[in-house]
C-alpha cells in the first residue's frame, strides 16, 4: 500500500483526487515515470509498461516554496516544477517510481541536480544541436541507456518488439491529436485555441492511451459535423493568430484566453503542448533506436542551436493554417527562447511579411492589465 | 455636435473636445479613475458639452479607459497615441512616436497613420514617468524643477534597469554631498538612456516625435536625440496625443 502525503487532509477536492487516482493506480501495481519535457521518448517508457505522466509546472501557486531554494529570476516553469515536487503537491510527481529529465536549458540541468534529492531523476542526455556529425548516434545511444535504466529499474528485458508496439500506438495518437489541432485550419475555426491547448494538457494527465485517442477522435468528428452544420461557407473575419514561444499552460488564460475574448481566433498553437511535437511521427520501417533518435532529435525547442527547423515548420503552419499574425509567448528568464525572437521576427515580418508582437510574462497576475493593453492594441492594428 | 476623447494616464487625465466647442484640459488622475471620469464629466458640462446627450460621442483610452462609463468606445492608447501624434506632427509616410507615459514607455511604429508596430516597457517602472516622479519626491522637487536643475547639472551615474536601486543609489550620492543638480541630471539622463535602449529595439522611423507628459520638454527631447541620432520633434499640444486620438476615433464612430 502506497502512503500519501502529510499534508493530504489539506488539499483541495480536485488534487486530493489525483492523489487517490495514482494512489490506486500503484496499489494495483502499475508502474509510474514522471516527465517535464517533449524530448522525452515516451515511446521506451511505455515499452516498459509504466504510464508516462506529465509533471505539475504550471501554476505560480508553488513558486514561493520554490524561491527558498532556487533564484527568484528564474523561469516560472522551472521554478513551479521544483515547487510542486517540494511541497508534494503533484500527485504524479510524488507517486512517480522515477523522474526524467533532459539536458535541455541550463535552468533545468541545475534544478534537476537538486531534484534528485528529492527523488531520483534520470537526466537524458540531450545534444545541443542537431547538425554537428554525431549528434544523432549520441542521441541513440543515450535512448539506449535510458532503455537500459528501466530495465535496471523495473528489472524487467525492454524487447525491440516491446518498443515497436509502443511505437505504433504513439504514432497513431498523434495522428489522432494532429487531426483534432488541424481543425484549425477550418475557416471559420470551429474551436478556440484555448480548448485545443487545455485538450492536449489534460491527455499528458489521463493514464489510458486507448482511451485518450478515442475520446479525442470522437471530439474531432463532433466538431468536424458541427462545422459542417452551422459553419461552413461563412468565413469569418476575425484575425487569424498563431501563438509560438515557450510552453504556455501557466499563462494560456491570461494570454490566448485573453485574445480570443478580445476578437481573434488562436488557429495553430506552435509550442510542445501544442501542434509542434504532433507533427513528425517516428519511423516504422527502421531501426526502432534511430528512429526515435530522429524524431526526438527534431523537436524544435529553442534550447537546440542553431535551430533552422523551427522556422522551417513554422512557415508550413503559417501558410496551412492561413495565419493573420504570430504572438510569441516568452517565459520570464527563458533566455534561449528570448534571444530567438529576434530572429522569430525577423521571420514573420520579413519572410512571410505579418505582423508579430512577443510578450514576455510570468505566472503572477500582476501583469494582467499591461498584457491586456498590448494585446488589445496589436488586435486593432490588425483589425 | 462633439466628439471627446478621454485619455485617463495613472498620473493624469487628458481631456480633448472637438465640434461645437473646442476644450482641451488636463486634471490629475488621483485616487480612482472612476472619480476622475465623474470630474471631466462635470468640467464638460460646465463648459456646455453634456456627455449624456446623443450628438457627443465620447471615446476613453489610457490604463483608467474602462472608468469612463460614459464613453461610446474604448480603444488602447496605442492606436490612441499613433493618431493624436499624426495629427499633432503630421502623418506623413513613416513616423516613429515615442510616449514616456506614467506606468508604461511605448514606441509606436506607423505609416499614413497607421500602427505597423509597437513595443512597451517591461513590467518595471525605470524608464518611465514614474521614475521621474519617485526621484523628484527623493529630491524634494516638483517635476518642473527637476528638469530646471538637471540641466545645470553634471549627470552622476545611476543604474537605468531598477527603479528601487536607483533610488538608493540617488541616496548615497546625497549622502556624498552632490549637488542637486548633478544628480538630478543623473536621473534624467538615466531615463533617456532607458528610453533609447527601448527605441533600440525597434526600427526607427527617420521622424521621431515624443508624445505625453515629456512632449513639452526641449530639454528631453535634445537628451534623447542625442542618445538616438536623430531629430526629437515636441509639440505643446504633445501631451494630449492620446485624448486627441480618441477624438479623432469618435469622430469617425
Amino acid at each position: 500500500m502506497q502512503k500519501l502525503p502529510d499534508n493530504f487532509e489539506t488539499y483541495d477536492e480536485k488534487r486530493k483526487q489525483g492523489f487517490i487516482t495514482m494512489k490506486n493506480l500503484k496499489d494495483k501495481g502499475q508502474r509510474v515515470i514522471g516527465t517535464f519535457c517533449s524530448f522525452v521518448p515516451l515511446e521506451i517508457i511505455y515499452a516498459a509498461d509504466a504510464i508516462p505522466c506529465g509533471l505539475c509546472a504550471s501554476s505560480e501557486e508553488p513558486i514561493p516554496a520554490a524561491e527558498a531554494v532556487l533564484p527568484a529570476n528564474l523561469c516560472p516553469l522551472i521554478k513551479a516544477s521544483y515547487g510542486f515536487a517540494y511541497t508534494e503537491k503533484c500527485p504524479y510527481f510524488y507517486f512517480s517510481d522515477l523522474i526524467v529529465g533532459e539536458t535541455t536549458c541550463d535552468g533545468k540541468k541545475k534544478m534537476f541536480e537538486l531534484l534528485n534529492d528529492i527523488k531520483e531523476t534520470y537526466v537524458l542526455q540531450l545534444p545541443n544541436g542537431r547538425d554537428f556529425p554525431d549528434a544523432l548516434s549520441m542521441w541513440r545511444d543515450e535512448i539506449i541507456r535510458f532503455k537500459e535504466k528501466l530495465e535496471d529499474l523495473y528489472k524487467i528485458t525492454i524487447t525491440e518488439e516491446d518498443i515497436k508496439k509502443a511505437i505504433k500506438l504513439k504514432n497513431r495518437e498523434r495522428d489522432i491529436l494532429r487531426e483534432y489541432l488541424e481543425l484549425g485550419k477550418l475557416d471559420p475555426v470551429p474551436l478556440s485555441g484555448y480548448e485545443m491547448g487545455t485538450l492536449i494538457d489534460a491527455s499528458s494527465f489521463s493514464f489510458d492511451i486507448e482511451e485518450r485517442c478515442e475520446t479525442t477522435a470522437k471530439r474531432t468528428a463532433e466538431v468536424k459535423e458541427l462545422w459542417e452544420r452551422e459553419f461552413k461557407g461563412k468565413k469569418s473575419t476575425r484575425p487569424r493568430i498563431m501563438v509560438t514561444g515557450c510552453p504556455n499552460m501557466g499563462v494560456r488564460d491570461k494570454i490566448i484566453k485573453n485574445l480570443e475574448e478580445l476578437g481573434a481566433d488562436c488557429v495553430v498553437i506552435d509550442t510542445c503542448n501544442g501542434i509542434r511535437t504532433q507533427l513528425d511521427k517516428v519511423r516504422e520501417d527502421i531501426d526502432v533506436y534511430t528512429a526515435l533518435a530522429q524524431k526526438y532529435l527534431n523537436v524544435t525547442c529553442s534550447v537546440m542551436s542553431p535551430n533552422r527547423p523551427r522556422f522551417e515548420e513554422m512557415g508550413v503552419l503559417i501558410d496551412e493554417f492561413k495565419v493573420d499574425a504570430v504572438v510569441e509567448i516568452v517565459l520570464q528568464a527563458c533566455h534561449t527562447f528570448n534571444i530567438e525572437t529576434y530572429n522569430v521576427k525577423k521571420y514573420v515580418t520579413e519572410e512571410k511579411k505579418l505582423p508579430y508582437m512577443s510578450l514576455e510574462t510570468d505566472y503572477s497576475q500582476s501583469d494582467k492589465g499591461q498584457i491586456t493593453t498590448r494585446l488589445e492594441a496589436f488586435l486593432e492594428m490588425l483589425m | 455636435m462633439n466628439d471627446g476623447g478621454i485619455d485617463i494616464g495613472s498620473t493624469a487625465a487628458k481631456v480633448v473636445c472637438r465640434g461645437d466647442k473646442d476644450i482641451s484640459f488636463v486634471i490629475p488622475t488621483g485616487w480612482s479613475c472612476k472619480m476622475a471620469a465623474g470630474a471631466i464629466k462635470n468640467i464638460l458640462l460646465k463648459d456646455g458639452v453634456d456627455v449624456s446627450k446623443e450628438d457627443t460621442r465620447v471615446v476613453s483610452t489610457g490604463y483608467g479607459r474602462e472608468a469612463v462609463d460614459y464613453a461610446a468606445k474604448t480603444v488602447t492608447e496605442i492606436t490612441c497615441h499613433a493618431k493624436g501624434a499624426a495629427e499633432i506632427f503630421g502623418g506623413e509616410k513613416a513616423v516613429t512616436v515615442i510616449d514616456v507615459g506614467g506606468q508604461d514607455t511605448k514606441v509606436i511604429n506607423l505609416e499614413n497613420g497607421i500602427v505597423t508596430d509597437f513595443i512597451m516597457n517591461d513590467k518595471c517602472a525605470a524608464g518611465t514617468g514614474k521614475f521621474i516622479e519617485i526621484m523628484a519626491n527623493r529630491l524634494n522637487v516638483e517635476l518642473a524643477e527637476m528638469f530646471e536643475l538637471a540641466e545645470k547639472g553634471d549627470p552622476v551615474p545611476i543604474s537605468s534597469l531598477c527603479t528601487v536601486f536607483a533610488e538608493s543609489e540617488v541616496i548615497s550620492h546625497i549622502a556624498e554631498g552632490r549637488s542637486r543638480e548633478d544628480i538630478a541630471a543623473g536621473i534624467i539622463s538615466s531615463v533617456a538612456l532607458k528610453v533609447s535602449s527601448l527605441c533600440s529595439k525597434q526600427r526607427l522611423a527617420d521622424k521621431i516625435v515624443l508624445t505625453g507628459g515629456l512632449s513639452e520638454n526641449e530639454y528631453f527631447a535634445r537628451l534623447l536625440s542625442d542618445r538616438l541620432k536623430k531629430p526629437v520633434d515636441i509639440s505643446p499640444e504633445g501631451r494630449y496625443a492620446g485624448a486627441l486620438g480618441a477624438a479623432a476615433v469618435a469622430s469617425r464612430l
